[in-house]
């Protein structure tokens, strides 16, 4: 059946992180000729719509930017993430039954504190979205799923404490591939444990385990969380032309995840095969989206035989499914050994931002708490010159009365002459304050 | 001097001008089975033998071709479409008509799948089978590489009148739009030739060896003989002409708006500094998408002769026309109605102008002068509304740089124009709606064959460098050539000039008007491996519509 499909396309043809970096001015240029010459923009059920600007405020609500946004965020970002809150409103607004944000530069791979950009990301495009969403039209039950082939380690991060965002990723095995993480047992913090589902697939999966993974794992665990909104962190670089990473994922099968999926909001993440995929997936995804035949999507050096996937990969993902379905419907005797009962639960992350090379050393602090997410202080220390080392203390939405009086008790005692900075993050009322 | 004429449905009007001045305008009955006696006699209502023999050019804006697709007369045409992968073939346009071939281009024009000779050759035996005489050829990216358009075409051409091939068209990318324009082009084309053969037939007539040219949708002129390959383009060149009638009133260091009221419809237009907008895409006729470029315009069913009615006691005007005013015998209430029993339009019947005021008046039950104003205020502020709008719609249209986005211009009309013959009675309550200026131009009642006397020639050219491959194309000349490693976008832009300046004078342009605009420019890097191996440079070269500046 046709959908109204939003289309919002911002390929920033003025933007690079450095002229041979993939994440350059042409990497949506044959998209666009793709797209246009598709006429996809002529199709009744598909309109494109300009994006809005992002605003500090929509920001504030996910990120602590260090020393501040003006200086770590560039224009690009803004737009690529006012795109996103574009095609939200457009979806929330019901003047489209679903849109995709086709945007550069990615976001992924940014947690809350940015001192710099990591993975190519600067901002985290989903989680700004969500929390726009929940704030601007009260929706609580989200769920992402990122289909970028890098692990989705910056939407982890930032959701890692939040029971009502459901996030799924699916992606090359951490232990072959950039950022290094993902691996089944990252489940969540102790608040929201089993509301985090990694799913590691070996180099070299085709199209067979990528919907086997959708079909038999992520379609059932959205049927049971039943969210009222479904997300697409789509990446592009599971294309078996990637020149970043070793799958071996199609065109095709892209526009039949994106048809089985039905997200409500698409967002591109990675996809580095400028020529050779990203026209032929960008058009399949737009096509699987408006609902619309997309069966003569296929890129012209496709070879099915080449393709083929080695049946110890199809084993291994069985093995995938039985072990995360069994900790879906049963999380507790894994959460308990993990999180033994205690008042506060404290972790450190090792955090490198291989992009602006910096080093960030984290001590994180959440309150145990069977009412809310729990709130959480960051103590953040970057080696990138004496306005590094910050406190963050966040209060999560929904918050109960325990969780607000503690992290506001830490806000006001963090000792300001041991930090550069100190932020009070308030999703429940929305405010943001620095001190 | 110039001789201006527009051959519309109903009428042909003509204008005799020198300097932009009208010496003599007329409007003749137009006799649609011949349009040569119509030219001519049009010809001589404003032109002595003696005018005749100064007459430097004759621009002619005709409907002959929009009239043929509105009216669904086209000519059965053989269609060729190679649509590779991407959107399925049944939700292209005119799938119905379409003969789908294997052999596709990627975006770059290499050869992603080469042609099937076989296929070709069973579809050559099942054209002639059906005495196909028109052929239209359209590959996906064939404006990129045109090969197998042409490759098709040599197999094809000796048995066929006329064929044309998607890439001679446009230069923009659109596949669908390619497919649509192209078949209109030989749907019309039979049509068109005969036009000109008319048109030779009058130039003998008349005597005078003088330039003629036809106005096109994008209001620019092309010399009459070099349109009949491109008929295509000819098609809605009606609104054109009205706008380039009002170009002279239009300034040039700012923003405005030009509203042209007619009986049923008004079209509104848009100009930056001076120059009219275009289409982004191309224009629209009968639910045709087309590349076919054309000036930007917007209607609204609001015209002099709207039907006025009253239903659940609220007063309606449009978007239906049922006939003239009732001033002038038709048979419901209209907007010029209200004009007339306001006083401020001396014409017509006035007491059955008043009549028609009574009639509305009774329904809501007040007085028929309150009911008059109700009717001309309604009027007016649809089309305020709409002139929001539109503007609105272009300050929003997406734009893909960084700098566009957050510098880009946005329109802001400062001065309207208003032509039409309920313009003088409507412009000042607009003026006070929009808030902006409005001007009433005099001789509106033939402004569009003035438009198109003093239309100048267009011409575009798309060009792309691929500097890895060492290629240059030029996409409407089918042109492929080699250029070096180190060609530079000056390069291109200094290519492209020379080729465009070529075009517009075998096209008929005067060297006056040779104003060559760089419309738009963009240079990527192409990239293997993480290191640059050439560039992918984008030029789009024009000559605007404008005034002509050819001296007379």
């Amino acid at each position: 059946m046709k959908k109204k499909t939003g289309l919002i396309f911002f390929p920033a043809f003025d933007y690079a992180i450095s002229p041979t970096h993939p994440e350059r001015e042409e990497r949506l240029l044959y998209t666009q000729d793709q797209v246009f010459e598709e006429g996809l923009l002529d199709f009744d059920n598909i309109k494109e719509f300009k994006p809005d600007i992002a605003t500090p405020e929509d920001i504030q609500r996910v990120h602590f930017c260090v020393p501040g946004i003006d200086e770590v965020v560039h224009a690009s970002h803004l737009i690529a993430v006012g795109g996103t809150l574009t095609a939200a409103d457009k979806v929330m607004r019901k003047e489209v039954d679903n849109a995709f944000a086709l945007v550069r530069p990615c976001g992924h791979h940014s947690m809350r504190v940015v001192h710099g950009s990591r993975g190519f990301c600067t901002l985290n495009m989903e989680a700004i979205m969500v929390e726009y969403i929940r704030q601007k039209y009260g929706v609580k039950k989200i769920a992402i799923v990122d289909t970028d082939c890098h692990h989705g380690d910056g939407s982890q991060d930032i959701f890692w404490h939040d029971p009502n965002t459901l996030f799924i990723s699916l992606h090359q095995d951490g232990r072959t591939l950039y950022p290094g993480s993902g691996f089944p047992n990252e489940m969540g913090g102790p608040n929201a444990f089993g509301s985090t589902i990694n799913l590691p697939m070996p180099p070299e999966t085709g199209q067979e385990g990528f919907l086997y993974v959708l079909d038999e794992i992520v379609m059932p665990l959205l049927a049971d969380f039943k969210p009222d909104l479904i997300i697409n962190s789509a990446g592009q670089d599971n294309h078996y032309s990637d020149p970043i990473t070793n799958m071996k994922f199609t065109a095709q099968g892209y526009a039949i995840l994106n048809h089985r999926l039905q997200p409500d909001i698409c967002v591109l993440e990675g996809g580095y095969s400028i020529e050779s995929a990203l026209p032929y997936i960008n058009t399949g995804i737009i096509l699987a989206m408006a609902g619309m035949d997309f069966s003569h999507i296929q890129e012209p050096d496709y070879n099915e035989r080449k393709l083929k996937q080695d049946p110890a990969i199809t084993n291994y993902l069985k093995q995938l499914k039985d072990l995360t379905l069994e900790r879906w419907k049963n999380p507790e005797p894994l959460r308990q050994k993990m999180y033994p009962k205690q008042a506060f639960y404290k972790r450190n992350n090792n955090i490198f931002y291989d992009t602006d090379r910096i080093r960030e050393v984290q001590e994180e602090t959440v309150r145990s708490c069977p009412d809310c997410g729990g709130a959480v202080t960051l103590d953040s220390r970057a080696d990138t010159g004496r306005n590094g080392h910050i406190f963050a203390v966040q209060i999560p939405r929904y918050a109960c009365d325990a969780c607000r009086s503690w992290a506001e008790e830490q806000f006001d005692k963090a000792p300001k002459g041991r930090y550069s900075q100190i932020f009070l993050q308030d999703k429940d009322r929305d405010t943001y304050l620095e001190k | 001097m110039i001789l201006g004429i527009d051959v519309g449905g109903t009428h042909t009007d003509s204008v005799l001008m020198r300097n932009r001045d009208i010496i003599r305008k007329s409007k003749v009955l137009t006799d649609k089975d011949n349009i040569l006696k119509s030219v001519l006699s049009a010809t001589n209502a404003v032109a002595t033998p003696d005018d005749i023999k100064k007459l430097r050019r004759i621009v002619l804006s005709t409907t002959i071709s929009t009239n043929a697709v509105v009216q669904d007369k086209l000519d059965p045409v053989g269609l060729i479409v190679m649509s590779g992968p991407g959107v399925a073939p049944q939700d292209l346009p005119l799938s119905d008509k379409a003969n789908f071939v294997t052999g596709y281009m990627n975006h770059r024009g290499m050869e992603a799948e080469a042609l099937d000779a076989d296929q070709l050759a069973e579809l050559r035996g099942k054209f002639s089978g059906q005495k196909v005489e028109n052929i239209g050829i359209v590959g996906k990216f064939s404006t990129r590489n045109p090969v197998h358009e042409i490759e098709i075409q040599s197999l094809f051409e000796d048995k066929v009148k006329h064929v044309t091939l998607g890439h001679q068209l446009s230069g923009a990318l659109n596949f669908p739009r390619r497919i649509a324009t192209t078949y209109l082009n030989e749907a019309v084309w039979n049509l068109h030739s005969r036009l000109v053969e008319q048109l030779s037939a009058y130039l003998k007539e008349l005597g005078a060896d003088v330039p003629l040219f036809i106005l096109k949708a994008d209001g620019g002129t092309i010399e009459y003989r070099q349109s009949g390959s491109y008929p295509v383009q000819t098609i809605l060149s009606g609104p054109a002409a009205t706008i380039m009638g009002v170009l002279p009133y239009v300034p040039t260091d700012e923003d405005s708006v030009s509203i042209d009221v007619g009986g049923t419809t008004t079209d509104i237009a848009l100009f930056a500094e001076g120059a009219p907008l275009l289409e982004p895409q191309g224009v629209q006729i009968e639910g045709h998408k087309t590349l076919i470029r054309g000036l930007l315009t917007h209607s609204i069913g609001i015209g002099g002769d709207s039907h006025v009615r009253v239903e659940d006691g609220k007063l309606l005007v449009g978007p239906e026309r049922k006939g003239a005013a009732m001033a002038f015998g038709g048979p419901v209430p209209t907007p010029t109605d209200a004009m007339i029993v306001l006083g401020l339009a001396d014409i017509g019947d006035k007491e059955k102008a008043a009549q028609a005021m009574d009639i509305l008046a009774k329904q809501m039950n007040q007085s028929p002068a309150h009911v008059a104003q109700a009717v001309l205020d309604s009027a007016c502020s649809s089309i305020a509304a709409k002139v929001r709008s539109m503007i609105e719609e272009v300050n929003s249209k997406p734009v893909y740089t960084i700098h566009e986005l957050l510098e880009g211009k946005k329109l802001d009309p400062k001065q309207m124009i208003i032509v039409g013959g309920p313009a003088p009675y409507m412009a000042k309550r607009v003026e006070e709606l929009l808030g902006i200026k409005a001007v009433v131009p005099e001789n509106s009642e033939v402004i569009n064959a003035s438009g198109a006397a003093m239309a100048r020639t267009t011409v575009e050219l798309n060009l792309i460098a691929d500097t890895e491959a060492k290629q240059l194309s030029i996409a409407e000349e089918g042109l492929q050539a080699e250029i070096p490693r180190n060609f530079t976008v000056d390069d291109v832009i200094a290519v492209g000039k020379e080729k465009l300046i070529e075009k517009a004078r075998a096209a008929g342009a005067s060297d006056a008007d040779l104003e060559i605009e760089v419309a738009d420019c963009q240079s990527f890097n192409v990239v293997r491996s993480f290191s640059t191996t050439g560039k992918n440079i984008r030029v789009r070269l024009q000559i605007k519509p404008g005034l002509s500046k050819h001296v007379l």
